[in-house]
């Protein structure tokens, strides 16, 4: 049901066909098909345990699928480097494992894309050119960091995450992948997170959006792909589902159902 | 937008200058090597350690361990340890020793040739490391130990001794003399050497501070998987560095050659930690991502003065160790302390 991506017209930026991972006899993804479209955000929601970290890992260029197709704007791919995907324009964002606590913010930003000037072998960092691209990069999002200089360590994690993001946008990222976003920040946070994910999609970028809340992805998606037990369960387009569907879905129903009572008596008293 | 610009104005002034300098690693060093000259200076019975020529001795001493600890600070902020790099000291030497002594090399074909033996001994160990994915410290450690072995089994196979002599037959000997053992600025005689450990250490600190490649390596030691998926070259990075550190032994190795105009085969073993120490001291993390070469070469100053300062003040050099086991100690934890300070940069 979910093989066919492109039937909208517009062209799909990433896709994988009947992607399977094996690790020895442990099946991590089975026969996946999705498709991601530029200017769209695919949200792909799963409990976990569902595949979601070898899915992103796949479409990053860690991994490379022991059946199926990667296909980059058509055309089958195989990423033997995550280096090779970020050349390709896929830049994935990572839950805490974006950015490098003790480097400052400017090096943090330009780190693996360094602005440099001179000839070889003597190219050194544009320094002042990094710090001044870094700041209004930052102060376009909304995000105004103190001091370019000042360590990543010391931001908020919601911050931390948007220098991420900046960075793969600022960077001509086509397909960005956000792992977990917002799994690790306070209701504020998240929504000042969102908002940057709506902001690369009108620059655009096709966004995947990795989560396993239901209500944020409901908030920004164009498309949902449901994965449960490595197995691709449904998809759902915008309009086509309600928010109740979709936590339904993604929660198995009346488990779900039996809980939000529950919960509701509680915080009724 | 406009109200969060007026918070930054209040928040960049909560971070003063103090801590601004407090922030950089080779501070506590600097500090320490303050102290430690002027307590030398205090105890000094010769009259000279305060003196040009007492700096012509002790920067002798440390150019010798600062020309290789500063490769081995980049290492160490890249996360890994080479604890081979004094025993290549002796390897390298004992390498070109034997070109030129048994095979009749020129002093400089055999000193290129060296140059390669180093890198392909520190592509070795970084590849070994990346691809075992074994602790450098355990990796470098039997490299360590398999060159010391080597070092004294082929010596005594090729020349029936323990060490590589005649040197300074070889043609070419007399200029390469004056490029790695001569002796500047009469008449306090400072050693050339002395300028090849400012050399590394200037280049160093280019490479670290304002290069793509200096990037690279915090951003490895700081967290090679972030750094990994933001597309830097981890491997390449880390085997580059300990190519680095190979090499620049081999440098020492040729001044000691050139200087003493025979090898012997156990030269260099037990300096490995004397490099460790000097980057620690200069405030290095041991856990990788944080540090400068300039600290280091702090570090090395300190050991220099150590060695100088104790023979001059009259007492048995034996308590250098014992000195140099309570400078470590103590920088380190100094650092620890500062760096806790800092880090939380509020005030």
């Amino acid at each position: 049901m979910t093989t066919q991506g492109n039937e909208s017209g517009t062209t799909t930026a990433l896709e994988l066909r009947h992607v399977s991972k094996f690790f020895g006899s442990v099946i991590a993804l089975q026969d996946i098909s999705l498709s991601v479209e530029p200017g769209m955000v695919t949200c792909v929601l799963g409990d976990n345990g569902a595949g979601k970290s070898t899915l992103i890992k796949i479409l990053s260029g860690v991994y490379s699928p022991s059946e199926g197709e990667v296909l980059l704007n058509g055309e089958a791919v195989t990423f033997s480097s995550p280096r090779e995907a970020l050349d390709s324009g896929i830049a994935t964002v990572y839950q805490d494992l974006a950015t490098i606590p003790l480097m400052s913010v400017w090096r943090n930003f330009f780190l693996g894309n360094e602005p440099r000037k001179g000839f070889p072998p003597f190219r050194y960092l544009d320094r002042a050119y990094a710090k001044e691209v870094c700041r209004t990069e930052l102060l376009d999002m909304g995000i105004d960091i103190r001091d370019p200089e000042q360590p990543v360590g010391t931001l908020s994690g919601g911050e931390r995450q948007a220098v991420a993001i900046a960075r793969a946008v600022h960077f001509g990222a086509n397909v960005l992948i956000l792992d977990e976003p917002t799994s690790a920040l306070g209701v504020k946070a998240s929504g000042v997170v969102l908002k940057y994910v709506l902001q690369a999609r009108d620059r655009g970028v096709a966004v995947v959006f990795i989560t396993h809340n239901p209500h944020h992805a409901f908030l920004v998606g164009d498309r949902f792909y449901l994965l449960n037990r490595g197995q691709m369960m449904e998809t759902f387009e915008r309009g086509a589902v309600t928010r109740e569907q979709l936590v339904q879905a993604m929660a198995g129903g009346a488990e779900l159902e039996v809980l939000e009572h529950e919960l509701e008596s509680i915080t009724r008293q | 937008m406009s109200n969060s610009l007026l918070v930054t104005d209040e928040r960049m002034a909560s971070i003063s200058t103090v801590t601004r300098i407090l922030r950089r690693p080779e501070i506590g060093a600097l500090l320490g090597a303050i102290v430690i000259f002027l307590m030398f200076t205090a105890v000094d019975t010769t009259g000279i350690f305060a003196s040009l020529t007492g700096l012509a001795r002790w920067s002798d001493v440390a150019a010798t361990v600062g020309i290789v600890a500063v490769p081995v600070a980049l290492l160490m902020i890249a996360g890994e340890f080479d604890l081979s790099a004094g025993v290549m000291v002796g390897s390298s030497g004992l390498f070109a020793g034997l070109l030129i002594s048994n095979w009749h090399w020129n002093m400089w074909p055999a000193i290129a040739a060296t140059l390669v033996f180093a890198a392909a001994i520190g592509f070795i160990n970084g590849w070994l490391v990346m691809v075992t994915g074994l602790p450098s410290f355990i990796v470098t450690l039997a490299m360590f130990f398999s060159l010391r072995g080597i070092n004294l089994g082929l010596t005594k196979v090729i020349t029936d001794t323990v060490r590589v002599a005649d040197i300074d037959e070889a043609p070419g000997y007399d200029l390469a003399r004056s490029v790695f053992a001569s002796e500047i600025i009469e008449p306090y005689d400072y050693k050339v050497a002395v300028i090849w450990w400012i050399a590394v250490t200037a280049l160093a600190t280019w490479v670290l501070t304002r290069t793509q490649f200096g990037n690279w390596i915090y951003a490895v030691g700081g967290d090679k998987v972030a750094a990994r998926n933001t597309g830097v070259p981890v491997r390449r990075t880390k085997i580059t560095l300990f190519m680095c550190t190979s090499m620049s032994a081999a440098l020492v190795g040729v001044i000691t050659l050139t200087r003493l105009r025979s090898m012997q085969a156990g030269q260099g073993v037990g300096e490995e930690f004397t490099f460790i120490i000097a980057a620690v001291v200069g405030g290095c993390l041991l856990t990788g991502g944080y540090g400068s070469a300039i600290g280091a070469s702090i570090g090395a100053a300190i050991i220099g003065m150590a060695f100088i300062g104790i023979a001059y003040a009259g007492w048995n050099t034996d308590w250098t160790w014992l000195f140099l086991g309570l400078i470590l100690f103590l920088a380190v934890l100094v650092n620890t302390f500062i760096g806790r300070r800092a880090s939380g940069a509020r005030k």
